[in-house]
């Protein structure tokens, strides 16, 4: 696979809903071994860190009432939780037209952590709007 | 209904608007488990986030942990495969058509419009985690350090990780 082809195909897992790695072992699974492949690379991705992440889950339910791991937690979430502004912090950066797109940003934060309005409708109506605002910047071009 | 069968239509319907990977689903999966069916609650959905943050391997995993905790080793499966196999099947039957579909108005049109909802959805995942994590003034401080160090710097978030967990333990935070 040349490095063009992979960033063709990252675009096409990126632009589809779900985690990207997982729609891309598919798609990299899927062009060397067809359907088996597309079966075996996703699992085989996951595999060994799901286990982990399990034997991690059984840690917690033996220790994670101690104080210790309480606070330890904490500071984790906390780290965690600076990674994901710092995370929508460069997403938001690398908007085009941030003047035009950033307002919809501004409204998914609204509706979404603000007024806790479901996702599902909250995607729809976000997509038509923002979609449609982007269909006709495109056709002004 | 059994919990499993509830679980894995609760999150396959989830996969469906996961622009932005499973990091954009945070505030609807808490919206599903903690507020709508009471599986788990604000300290543990946090304690969950963390632990996904810290184990190796991609961050769809803090979706097989919820899982975990919800319904045990079948849960664990359910969410993780209800989170992956409905856009793999869609991926593996469209993956041949994307070089039809891709430059297209409509294809450029929903990539630009999903974008900035993206970025609205992460940044709602990160004031919710600081939200059931009940951050107070230090840990806010921390977080705040986080953003600037890995904007600024090219450090792994790993190394960020580990010192959040050894001021937690030491009770900084």
């Amino acid at each position: 696979m040349t490095a063009e082809e992979f960033n063709a195909q990252l675009g096409l897992c990126q632009f589809l809903p779900g985690p990207n790695v997982i729609n891309l072992a598919v798609v990299v699974g899927k062009r060397y071994q067809g359907l088996l492949g597309a079966i075996v690379a996703p699992v085989g991705l996951l595999a060994g860190p799901f286990v982990i992440v399990l034997l991690l889950a059984l840690l917690y339910d033996h220790y994670g009432n101690l104080p210790l791991a309480q606070s330890m937690l904490r500071g984790i979430a906390a780290v965690g939780c600076g990674l994901l502004f710092a995370m929508a912090w460069r997403m938001g950066m690398a908007l085009k037209d941030k003047a035009l797109f950033l307002p919809f940003t501004v409204l998914t934060v609204a509706s979404i952590a603000w007024l806790r309005w479901p996702m599902p409708s909250v995607m729809v109506a976000g997509l038509l709007l923002s979609g449609g605002v982007a269909w006709w910047r495109l056709g002004r071009k | 209904m059994n919990l499993v069968v509830e679980l894995f239509l609760e999150f396959a319907l989830l996969a469906f608007i996961a622009f932005g990977g499973a990091t954009a689903l945070l505030p609807e999966m808490h919206r599903v488990v903690v507020e709508n069916h009471h599986w788990l609650d604000d300290t543990t959905f946090s304690h969950l986030y963390a632990i996904a943050q810290a184990a190796p391997g991609p961050n769809v995993l803090v979706v097989t942990l919820i899982g975990w905790e919800i319904a045990g080793l079948l849960g664990a499966l359910a969410a993780t495969v209800a989170m992956c196999l409905p856009m793999s099947i869609v991926i593996y039957l469209l993956i041949d058509r994307w070089e039809s579909f891709s430059g297209k108005r409509w294809q450029k049109a929903i990539s630009l419009g999903v974008a900035p909802l993206a970025v609205g959805l992460v940044f709602s995942g990160a004031t919710l985690i600081a939200q059931s994590a009940e951050l107070g003034w230090a840990a806010w401080g921390l977080v705040a350090v986080t953003v600037l160090i890995n904007l600024r710097t090219k450090l792994h978030p790993l190394w960020l990780i580990a010192a959040g967990a050894l001021m937690g333990l030491l009770g900084l935070i």
